[in-house]
C-alpha cells in the first residue's frame, strides 16, 4: 500500500514533468504550425545550464534561475537566427532542419562539457524526507517538483485564458493571418511563444537533472514521450497535453513498478522477468495504438480551426 | 522527342558505372577501405530508396524506417545464433518479419496524416527499439555478434568482399528497378494520385488507404532486405542500429538526393555518408558541421541534388 502511494506520486511527478515539455511543444505547434524536434535539446540544455550555474554560484536557487533565463534566451536566439525562416514551410522541412539542430546541440555539448555526464547535487534542505500522511515519507525534492510543476501549469492556464497576451496566443492559434491583419506584431508574438516553450522545456530538464544524470541525448527519449502525449491528448491542446501527460506518467511508472509482480502471478518467474521490462516500456505505445484506433484525433482535441 | 541526354541523366549514369567498376579500382589500387565504405553506402542507398517510395511518391513521411533495418538484421542474427545459417531461410524470414511489422504499424499509423504520421511512426520505431533492448537472450542492449554470415549453398560467398559488394549492388539496382516498375504501374499511379488529391481518388472509387498500406508494406520489406544485408556487412546487430536518429539520417539521405526522384536517394546516400566520412576525419565533432549544413540545405537547396541538377539541365 505504501509502495503504491509512493509510486503513484512518482508517476504524478513524472507526468507533470512530461507536461512541461509537451506543453511547450504543443503550444509552438498549435500557434506556429511548427514541429520542433530540437525541443528535447532545449530540455538537455536546461539541465546542463543548471548543473553549470549551480556549481558556479554555489547556490541551488540562484543557479536554477540563471539556467532558466539562459534557456529562455537560447530559445529566443534559436528562433531569431534559424527557426523563423521555417514557419511557412513543409513539416518535413521543419523536421529535417530541427533534426540537424539536435545533431549540432549534442556535439556542441560534447565539445563544451565533455562526453561524461554531469550531476546536479541537491542542497541539504531538499534531501530530507517529508511525511505526507502518517507513516508515508516522500523525498522533499520530488514533492517540490510536483508543487512547482502544478504551479506552472496553473500559471500557464491563467496566462493563456485570462490575460491579453494569452488572448493573442489563442487568437494566433485559430487564425494567424487575421490577427496579423488586426495589427498585432505576429513575429514578436511567435518569438515570445517560442521562448516560453523553451523555458518550459528547460525547466523540465533542470528539475529532472538532480534525479537522473545530466547527459548527452537525455532529451531525445523524453521528446518521443512528449510526442506520444501530444498524439494521445490531441495536437495543439494544452488541456489534452495535461491529461495525457499525467496518464502516461502514471502508466509508465506504475507499469515499471508493478508489472513484474503481476506477470509473475500468471507466468513462470523466469519468463516474467524477461518479459516485464520489454512489456513495461511498450505499455505507453500500446496505449497510443489503442487511442489511435478508437479516436485518431486524440482524446481531447483542440477546437477545430 | 525529348532528349534523354541531360546533366541529370549523365550524372546518374556515371555514378552507376562508378559503382559497378569500384571493385576494379579497389583491386588495382589495393584500397580495400573504399570497398568496405561503399558496401555500406550501397546498403544504405537501398534503405533510402525504399523510404523514398513512400515519402517521395506516396507522401507518407515515415520517421521510423530504421526499425526495418533492425528487424531484417535481427532476423538474420537470431536465426544465425540459433544455428540456422542458410540465407535461403534467413532472408525470407527477414523480409516476412519486416512486411508483417509494416502491415501492423501501417494499418495503425495510416489512420492519421501529416505531423501525426511522423510522430507515430517515430514512436512505434522507438517501441521496436525497446523490444530489441529487452531481448536479453540475444544480447539486450549490448547487441549480438554474428559469427557466420548467411550461406547460400556455395552459390555465393558473403565473406568474400567483392562478391558481397556485388550482391549488395545487385540488390540496390534490383530494388531501384522494382520501385521504378511500381511507380509507373497502375498501382503506382493510384498511390501518386492519392498523394496529390486524396479526396478525388476516393471519389473516383479507389480505396486510398489500402493502396497506401500496400505501398507502405512494400517499402518496409525492401528496407528489411537492406537490414539483412547490413547485419551481414557488420557481422553484428544491436538496438543502437535502430535508434531513431538512424531513421532521421535515412530521411536526410532521401531529401539530400531529392525526394520523389528515382535515383536521388542513391546520390543523397553517397553524398551524406562520404561527407560524414570526410568530416569525421577532420574532427571528432563532425555533427557540429553536419547539423547546421543540414539546416542550410533545407533552407536553400530545395529538391536536393536532383533538383539542382535538374535546374542545370534546363539551362
Amino acid at each position: 500500500m505504501l509502495v503504491l502511494v509512493e509510486q503513484s506520486l512518482n508517476g504524478l511527478q513524472f507526468g507533470l514533468l512530461l507536461f512541461l515539455l509537451a506543453a511547450g511543444l504543443t503550444l509552438v505547434f498549435g500557434i506556429m504550425d511548427f514541429v520542433n524536434l530540437a525541443h528535447g535539446s532545449l530540455y538537455m540544455m536546461g539541465a546542463y545550464f543548471a548543473a553549470t550555474f549551480v556549481a558556479w554560484t554555489n547556490s541551488f536557487i540562484l543557479g536554477i534561475l540563471l539556467a532558466l533565463g539562459a534557456t529562455l534566451l537560447l530559445g529566443i536566439a534559436l528562433e531569431f537566427i534559424a527557426l523563423r525562416h521555417l514557419y511557412g514551410r513543409d513539416h518535413l522541412d521543419q523536421v529535417l532542419a530541427t533534426f540537424g539542430l539536435i545533431l549540432f546541440f549534442n556535439d556542441a555539448v560534447r565539445l563544451i562539457w565533455g562526453p561524461a555526464g554531469l550531476s546536479l547535487p541537491l542542497p541539504a534542505w531538499l534531501t530530507v524526507p517529508v511525511q505526507i500522511v502518517p507513516g508515508v515519507f516522500y523525498p522533499a525534492y520530488r514533492l517540490s517538483i510536483i508543487v512547482v510543476a502544478l504551479a506552472v501549469a496553473a500559471l500557464l492556464y491563467i496566462v493563456v485564458m485570462r490575460t491579453r497576451i494569452g488572448m493573442l496566443i489563442r487568437a494566433g492559434a485559430s487564425n494567424r493571418e487575421m490577427i496579423g491583419a488586426l495589427g498585432i506584431n505576429i513575429k514578436l508574438l511567435f518569438t515570445l511563444v517560442f521562448g516560453l516553450g523553451a523555458a518550459l522545456a528547460g525547466l523540465a530538464g533542470l528539475m529532472q537533472a538532480p534525479i537522473l544524470t545530466v547527459q548527452i541525448g537525455m532529451g531525445e527519449n523524453i521528446l518521443i514521450l512528449a510526442f506520444v502525449i501530444i498524439v494521445i491528448g490531441g495536437i495543439g491542446s494544452i488541456r489534452g497535453a495535461f491529461m495525457a501527460a499525467i496518464f502516461v506518467g502514471m502508466i509508465d511508472t506504475l507499469g515499471r513498478a508493478f508489472l513484474p509482480d503481476l506477470l509473475r502471478m500468471v507466468l513462470s518467474s523466469a519468463a516474467a522477468s524477461t518479459a516485464a521490462p520489454a512489456l513495461s516500456s511498450m505499455l505507453i505505445y500500446l496505449l497510443m495504438a489503442i487511442v489511435l484506433v478508437v479516436r485518431p484525433e486524440g482524446l481531447f482535441p483542440a477546437a477545430k480551426r | 522527342m525529348k532528349s534523354h541526354i541531360n546533366v541529370r541523366n549523365v550524372v546518374v549514369a556515371l555514378v552507376a558505372l562508378g559503382l559497378l567498376l569500384l571493385p576494379l579500382y579497389s583491386a588495382v589500387t589495393g584500397n580495400i577501405f573504399i570497398l568496405t565504405l561503399f558496401t555500406r553506402i550501397v546498403i544504405f542507398a537501398l534503405a533510402a530508396a525504399s523510404l523514398n517510395l513512400i515519402m517521395g511518391y506516396g507522401g507518407m513521411m515515415s520517421f521510423g524506417h530504421a526499425a526495418y533495418l533492425g528487424i531484417g538484421g535481427y532476423a538474420v542474427g537470431i536465426l544465425a545464433y540459433e544455428g540456422i545459417g542458410s540465407g535461403f531461410i534467413q532472408w525470407p524470414v527477414a523480409l516476412a518479419a519486416s512486411a508483417l511489422y509494416a502491415l501492423v504499424i501501417g494499418a495503425l499509423s495510416l489512420r492519421t496524416r501529416g505531423v501525426y504520421f511522423i510522430m507515430i511512426t517515430l514512436a512505434f520505431a522507438q517501441m521496436a527499439y525497446y523490444i530489441a533492448s529487452g531481448l536479453s537472450r540475444y544480447g539486450g542492449d549490448d547487441g549480438l555478434t554474428i559469427y557466420k554470415r548467411s550461406t547460400f549453398g556455395g552459390l555465393i560467398d558473403l565473406s568474400n568482399r567483392v562478391q558481397f559488394y556485388y550482391l549488395c549492388l545487385f540488390c540496390l539496382f534490383g530494388g531501384v528497378y522494382l520501385i521504378w516498375r511500381i511507380i509507373n504501374s497502375r498501382f503506382g499511379m493510384v498511390v501518386r494520385g492519392v498523394r496529390s488529391n486524396e479526396q478525388r481518388m476516393q471519389a473516383i472509387g479507389f480505396h486510398a488507404n489500402r493502396y497506401r498500406l500496400v505501398c507502405f508494406v512494400i517499402s518496409g520489406t525492401i528496407c528489411g532486405l537492406a537490414g539483412a544485408l547490413l547485419a551481414n556487412n557488420t557481422d553484428f546487430i544491436s538496438p543502437a542500429g535502430m535508434y531513431w536518429t538512424r531513421s532521421g539520417e535515412l530521411m536526410v539521405m532521401v531529401v539530400f538526393g531529392g525526394m520523389g526522384s528515382l535515383f536521388g536517394p542513391v546520390l543523397g546516400t553517397i553524398v551524406f555518408l562520404l561527407l560524414e566520412e570526410v568530416l569525421s576525419q577532420f574532427t571528432e565533432y563532425w555533427a557540429l558541421i553536419m547539423g547546421p549544413l543540414l539546416l542550410l540545405i533545407v533552407l536553400f537547396a530545395r529538391g536536393g541534388i536532383m533538383g539542382v541538377l535538374g535546374r542545370f539541365s534546363r539551362g
